[in-house]
């Protein structure tokens, strides 16, 4: 698409009353952007599917044009780029969905087509074992050239971009649900920039558009229309990843979760997916496996060689589980007395084979 | 005629003396009284003459003149109500008041000539004992306090006939018996509370021990009702008992607050202080027109547990960071610059997150922001005074079920006074009594560790990226603890208990673990 025809494009997105559907029946009608700032109002009524409030919008949002077009220009000052579904770059596993958007924003890169991709959702209040759990998967992933598209919220998403930055030429990706210059939430900035050099973040929404409510469920969609599959890693059982995982079901993803104990509210949506048809996520492999990548060495997640522990480490070890235990309880089941469970549990810490929640919570470190 | 009595008034917790003086002259007859004084003392003036009336005395229209000096320093309080109706009663000739210029009197006096109760009886009798009085005249109410003056005598005064009567007839005085006094000094202490009621929660007991070893400041993070609040209000039993000297200076800031038990001369319990959150600056520290001592003073020499402390405002905190550092509080006001004493050990509490459940996920949905938000209220200024972090578990019903003996308080006392003693050898000749008060120089010269040690709390550093602070701060505990195993070397296993109860700086404020 040329530059005029995304100016144009531009000043249309920018009106709330213009979802994604009716742009690309514009276009379908119209073959031009440009067009439909020059027409009749009867025409566009001729064209059948504009609301009258639509045509309205469009109508009084002419005298607009020339401020949008200005806006779009400064685009790439700003570092934003810009790209729309008629253009090569645009990630075409998209236009596989019935409502992918016509114009994205993006900072730092887009998915690359052809490479495969995977995108992995969860709660934002997450368990320390679904955190840890789903930045190993990431990083595993991410390391075999996988691309890792998230969120960017707090949670398991920042876990997942997280473990794919901290792997060897992982890429990630971050779909927002506001304006691509605005990090949302502000505590994960370091991880905003980073995600630039080794990825980036995209939205749909133009700039400047504040992390509203109901601009979420709308960018899941995105999430699951980037990716070959999508990983559900933690997930009450009302939950926005669930309604991303149907998002993804609907547009053809395969669908993998992580099995959890029957009685965690945090696994409840997981095991609900399994129980109607979702593939049981156990190791990196079973992933890899549906995306059809082979590699060398079997990649398992398990516990940590607990070879050089002295005994009595080994025992307070042993008592531990992965959520978090009390300091008293593990002195209570182990027998020892308190100063003796610190000193062993500092020492275990201290070993990377524990894990402190917050000051006397412990739990194993995968 | 003129005529002079002694009284005292109140400078903060030290009482000082005051001359009462009175002239009756021909003139036009008037009453007037000067000396700079508070509302509550210009009243007076009304106040004695209807008691002298009241209590059968007829006074002449004359013009009397009332001046109280030193003439320099803003007098209030009601303490002078009788010294003021003696001093007309000597002027008129009534009462020959000559003969008791080393007699001191105090009370507020009813419309009708009873004498009431006032505050601060305790430091004035100590005062205008330092001051050559021999004899003073105490309402019936304060008699126990003043008998703290023990080379004083001190007489009961019922009502102003009463004592006018008895000041006419010098024989008829019966000077009150020290011995209740004497019985009082020698209780020791008795707490109605102890811990062995405490079940469960063996970490927070293990770190309350070494907290008042070391009287370093503690908080205390945990789900609601996980006995945060039982614990604290326990630490005063296990702290050691009061010395006498601490026993006076305690008593003297409860006379003055009006807050002595009734017919007690002596607080013999460390106190225990937990404030509201929504307590003001002044009411924390002190204040007033004429500054009165505040919570801080009140908890001095025991505990000032705040509970919920991220709910407390920002400002009020602030200021507790003078008292933390210096031991007393200095209030400068109109009327005069006082120093109260405020050596409290500091207890907080705090909920981990706004719901309280953190990091128990299946009760608890903050989100990490959340967290964050609601434990960044509390300042770093104030954490970085508190040595020693704890977080309580949730109480299972075998905690509350459980039969088994906890162990009482004695014990832990006995085990904590035997660290003090090792902490008041070390410190001899210096000015400080406490691990927690090591400065630079002190932790370098006390907290020597052998090589091994050294290069096990290098491993601890690097790995867990402490600052500088949390550095001497674990040093000092872990000096505490080792004094607590009564060993003179810091060894591995107390820096690495020491480790355990840092703070929450990298857990809440730096991020992820």
């Amino acid at each position: 698409m040329n530059e005029r025809e995304k100016e144009y494009l531009y000043w249309l997105n920018s009106m709330a009353e213009l979802g994604a559907v009716s742009l690309r029946r514009l276009y379908e009608h119209f073959h031009s952007y440009e067009r439909i700032y020059h027409i009749e109002e009867t025409e566009l009524k001729q064209a059948g599917f504009l609301k009258e409030k639509q045509i309205r919008a469009i109508m009084e949002g002419r005298e607009r044009y020339p401020r949008a077009r200005e806006e779009y220009r400064s685009l790439g000052r700003r570092g934003i780029g810009t790209v729309t579904f008629l253009d090569a770059g645009y990630p075409q596993r998209l236009l596989e969905i019935y409502d992918y958007p016509p114009l994205l924003f993006y900072r730092g890169h887009l998915p690359e087509n052809g490479v495969p991709t995977v995108a992995i959702v969860g709660a934002r209040g997450c368990s320390r074992y679904g955190e840890q759990i789903t930045e190993k998967f990431a990083g595993a992933l991410a390391a075999e050239h996988v691309q890792i598209i998230s969120g960017l919220a707090a949670g398991i998403d920042s876990a997942a971009h997280t473990g794919a930055l901290r792997a060897e030429g992982g890429r990630t990706f971050g779909v927002l649900g506001c304006g691509v210059n605005i990090c949302y939430p502000r505590t994960n900035y370091l991880l905003y920039e980073s995600m630039q050099e080794q990825g980036g973040v995209l939205t749909e929404f133009p700039c400047d558009t504040p992390p509203l409510k109901q601009n979420f469920p709308m960018r899941n969609r995105i999430i699951s229309g980037l990716a070959d599959a999508v990983l559900v890693a933690e997930a009450k059982e009302k939950s926005g990843s669930l309604i991303t995982a149907e998002l993804g079901l609907e547009q053809g993803r395969e669908i993998f979760a992580f099995p959890g104990r029957i009685t965690d509210r945090l696994s409840a949506g997981c095991n609900l997916l399994i129980a109607q048809g979702a593939r049981p996520a156990l190791c990196p492999d079973d992933i890899l496996e549906y995306l059809g990548i082979c590699h060398h060495g079997k990649l398992v997640i398990r516990e940590k060689n607990m070879v050089r522990l002295a005994k009595r480490e080994k025992m307070v070890y042993s008592f531990l589980d992965f959520n978090p235990k009390h300091l008293d309880e593990v002195a209570a089941d182990t027998g020892l007395s308190v100063t003796e469970c610190m000193d062993s549990l500092l020492e275990l810490e201290l070993g990377g084979y524990v894990f402190r929640t917050s000051n006397q919570y412990y739990g194993r470190k995968l | 005629m003129f005529s002079k009595v002694n009284s005292g008034g109140l400078k903060g917790v030290e009482g000082y003396r005051i001359e009462v003086e009175a002239d009756v002259s021909d003139g036009l007859p008037s009453f007037s009284m000067v000396g700079y004084l508070a509302a509550e003392v210009k009243e007076a003036g009304d106040r004695v003459r209807t008691a002298i009336k009241n209590s059968g005395f007829h006074l002449y229209p004359r013009k009397v003149t009332i001046n109280l000096s030193p003439d320099d320093i803003r007098k209030d309080g009601t303490a002078f109500d009788l010294p003021i109706a003696l001093a007309i009663l000597g002027a008129y000739g009534i009462v020959d008041m000559s003969r008791y210029h080393d007699s001191a009197f105090l009370g507020e006096l009813g419309l009708d000539g009873r004498i009431k109760g006032i505050r601060g009886v305790l430091p004035l009798a100590l005062a205008l004992q330092n001051e050559g009085i021999r004899q003073i005249f105490v309402p019936e109410d304060n008699l126990a306090e003043s008998l703290a003056a023990e080379r004083v005598s001190t007489v009961r005064a019922v009502s102003l006939q009463e004592v006018a009567a008895l000041l006419n007839a010098p024989d008829a005085i019966t000077p009150e018996s020290g011995d209740a006094f004497l019985r009082e000094k020698e209780e020791s202490n008795c707490y109605i509370q102890d811990f062995s009621e405490v079940n469960g929660q063996s970490a927070v007991r293990r770190a309350t021990e070494v907290a008042v070893a070391g009287r370093h400041n503690i908080l205390y993070i945990g789900p609601p009702g996980s006995g945060k609040t039982m614990m604290a209000s326990r630490i005063p039993t296990i702290m050691p008992s009061l010395s006498r000297e601490e026993q006076i200076e305690l008593s003297k800031i409860y006379s003055v607050c009006g807050m002595l038990p009734p017919g007690r001369t002596l607080i013999r319990n460390r106190p225990f202080r937990a404030p509201h959150h929504t307590i003001s600056p002044s009411a924390l520290i002190g204040g007033g027109k004429t500054p009165r001592p505040g919570e801080v003073s009140l908890a001095s020499r025991g505990v000032l547990f705040l509970d919920e402390l991220p709910e407390f405002q920002r400002q009020t905190l602030e200021i507790l960071r003078q008292p933390l550092e210096e031991r007393k509080v200095t209030i400068a006001r109109v009327n005069a610059t006082c120093d109260f004493p405020a050596d409290f050990m500091l207890a907080a509490a705090a909920n981990p997150c706004p719901c309280g459940h953190f990091p128990n996920r299946e009760k608890c949905s903050c989100s990490e922001l959340q967290i964050r938000r609601y434990l960044g209220k509390i300042s770093r200024p104030l954490l970085d005074r508190i040595d020693i972090c704890v977080e309580a578990a949730p109480i299972t019903y075998q905690d509350i079920r459980s039969e088994g003996q906890n162990e009482p308080s004695e014990k832990i006392r006995a085990r904590v006074e035997a660290a003090r003693r090792i902490q008041k050898a070390r410190f001899a000749g210096s000015a400080i009594f406490f691990n927690s008060e090591m400065g630079n120089r002190e932790v370098k010269r006390y907290c020597m560790l052998g090589k091994d040690e050294d290069a096990y709390l290098k491993n601890v550093f690097t790995k867990m990226q402490l600052s500088a602070r949390g550095y001497s701060r674990i040093l000092k505990v872990a000096r505490t603890i080792a004094d607590l195993d009564g060993s003179t070397d810091i060894r591995r296993r107390h820096l690495a208990e020491a480790v355990g109860y840092r703070d929450l700086e990298d857990r809440y404020w730096g991020g992820k673990a």
